[in-house]
């Protein structure tokens, strides 16, 4: 019988003879098709507790793969491919090589909670694809993807000021992941802003060049947050098993 | 629904609200001067961690939330109204993390306490949005009965993201019945703007995702689900989408104008807060709603059903 679920099995595991004659019988093509047989030489058994010890990751052990979250999921329906409930799986089977070859899509998920509000087992899948994300990094298997670098950039500027300065953010973030600050359909919204409303822009932008949004006093709100973050990071690197100082 | 709620609550507007949001703070003090509702801005607010904090750790999101409503209960209200969805939802969180995990409380009351400031415990603050504000304060009745520039004729969408309803757990006080808001099928806003005489649009995307926590990290991705809100919504007949959330509003214009000249894909619908099209129906010009700090230029619209 023919496969009809090709999809489903990674090319590389299918085998198709285009000519094959076995005892005098012909079977070419489509009907010597197999799959071929699959070992797994090593499982990461520490695979989901080290998830569950990254933030956001706590709760996937409830999982019982009802696939309500990929059901859900506003990224599958445009990426077929990224798949919570499978990676989800795949952590708490261990299968760690299997995962990684998804490193460079698991850092989509958009945080709709789309997952998170239908899943019957309290997992919060949303939060799992952030700690895997994150996970992925700090095993080294990815260098930092984009949305990492926003998150950083944006909580360092919360963590030291109390609050958000959006354009600083964004200059940041450019800088960072090496794009231009003059991309065309940003220039063409903010000169569409200037041409329209030229005085009232003009003060705005003088105003946000001497005025900075911060939080008062927030000294020691800051040395308490970095404080913890710091135990927090030595935490997540003892679950990892990985140097004080990480793969990176 | 109890009316006559709110008359006098705590006001978190948050950074976006200051920043690309700010038409919305413009639009949300001035409708709530219109229908005499007092807002009393928290002092010396922080970010309550957006969608960005929680990626580097949960619990500092629900510190940083949790002192905002320290503040709130310090400055002695037990309500606090937040427009932005994000903001909301986070300020909602916190509140549902300090009232059933240990963990949080823990790390709460230790960040507090080295800060130096009150230490939130879950219970004394009730977090609002906007909508509820208006909801519950003059309802429906008293939006109709100050309307001058009636919306009629006007066909809109209803857009709630996915800050305001999802996760379901963090808003106990949702889907108890039809007088109070549904999480799968929310119709606050709908509710508001047909009692400004609006024709709301059968829009099946009312809860789906812009892709705002992404908006500029993955791009192309929150290009393609925009285009969709945008392209369906025009398809559904409707003149101007109604935005609650300073992210999903930002992103939409961002994007309505990026997949036009990354994909060549052109749509007219406009964006509008819905506290901007309340404002101007119930007699306050453009400009007093902000509609000039929107990126999207939805004058012509304003003009031809006779808002300005």
């Amino acid at each position: 019988m023919p496969i009809h679920e090709k999809s489903l099995i990674r090319p590389e595991n299918l085998v198709e003879h285009e000519e094959l004659v076995i005892d005098g019988v012909d079977v070419s093509g489509h009907w010597s098709t197999f799959i071929e047989g699959r070992s797994v030489p090593d499982y990461n058994e520490q695979l989901q507790e080290e998830i569950a010890a990254i933030g956001g990751g706590e709760n996937i052990h409830r999982c019982w793969q009802c696939g309500s979250c990929t059901n859900a999921c506003t990224v599958n329906a445009i990426n077929p491919d990224f798949n919570p409930r499978f990676w989800i799986y795949l952590i708490r089977m261990g299968l760690e090589e299997e995962l990684v070859r998804d490193r460079d899509i698991i850092w989509q998920c958009v945080s709709c909670n789309k997952c998170t509000y239908a899943c019957p087992r309290d997992v919060n899948p949303e939060g799992v694809m952030k700690a895997t994300a994150h996970w992925l990094e700090l095993k080294g298997y990815t260098e930092m993807k984009p949305s990492m670098v926003f998150d950083e950039e944006f909580s360092l500027q919360v963590f030291n000021t109390g609050k958000i300065e959006e354009g600083k953010v964004l200059q940041k973030f450019f800088k960072r992941t090496n794009q231009p600050l003059t991309q065309p359909w940003l220039v063409h919204l903010i000169t569409g802003l200037v041409k329209r409303f030229p005085v009232f822009y003009l003060m705005k932008l003088g105003w946000g060049a001497v005025f900075h949004p911060r939080t008062r006093d927030w000294g020691r709100a800051r040395d308490a947050i970095n404080e913890y973050v710091e135990e927090r990071n030595a935490e997540i690197h003892k679950a990892l098993n990985l140097d004080a100082k990480g793969a990176d | 629904m109890a009316k006559g709620k709110h008359k006098k609550v705590a006001y978190y507007p948050g950074c976006a609200l200051e920043g690309t949001g700010h038409a919305y703070n413009r639009s949300t003090k001035a409708v709530g001067k219109k229908l005499g509702l007092d807002l009393v801005e928290l002092e010396n607010w922080n970010c309550c961690g957006a969608m960005e904090v929680k990626n580097v750790d949960p619990k500092i999101q629900t510190y940083l939330s949790a002192r905002n409503l320290s503040i709130a209960e310090d400055m002695g209200f037990d309500t606090v109204m937040a427009p932005c969805n994000g903001c909301y939802h986070n300020l909602k969180k916190a509140e549902y993390d300090l009232a059933h995990d240990d963990k949080s409380v823990e790390v709460n009351a230790r960040l507090s306490s080295k800060a130096g400031h009150t230490t939130y415990e879950a219970g004394k603050v009730e977090t609002i949005h906007a909508l509820d504000w208006i909801k519950d304060s003059v309802g429906e009745e008293g939006i109709t009965e100050r309307v001058k520039n009636s919306l009629k004729g006007l066909k809109v969408a209803n857009y709630y993201g996915c800050m305001y309803t999802r996760p379901r757990h963090i808003f106990p006080e949702k889907d108890k019945g039809p007088e109070t808001e549904s999480t799968s099928k929310p119709h606050f806003m709908d509710d508001l703007l047909a009692a400004a005489g609006a024709e709301n649009v059968n829009y099946p995307l009312k809860t789906a995702c812009c892709g705002g926590a992404h908006a500029l990290s993955d791009s192309d991705t929150s290009t393609k689900l925009v285009l969709n809100l945008l392209e369906t919504a025009e398809a559904c007949g409707a003149d101007v989408i109604a935005t609650e959330c300073p992210t999903c509003h930002t992103g939409l214009e961002m994007h309505q104008v990026r997949a036009e000249k990354v994909l060549g894909r052109k749509t007219n619908v406009k964006v509008l807060y819905f506290t901007q099209l309340l404002g101007m129906a119930m007699g306050l010009s453009p400009n007093e709603v902000g509609v000039n700090e929107n990126f999207s230029d939805s004058r012509s619209l304003i003009k031809e059903k006779g808002l300005a």
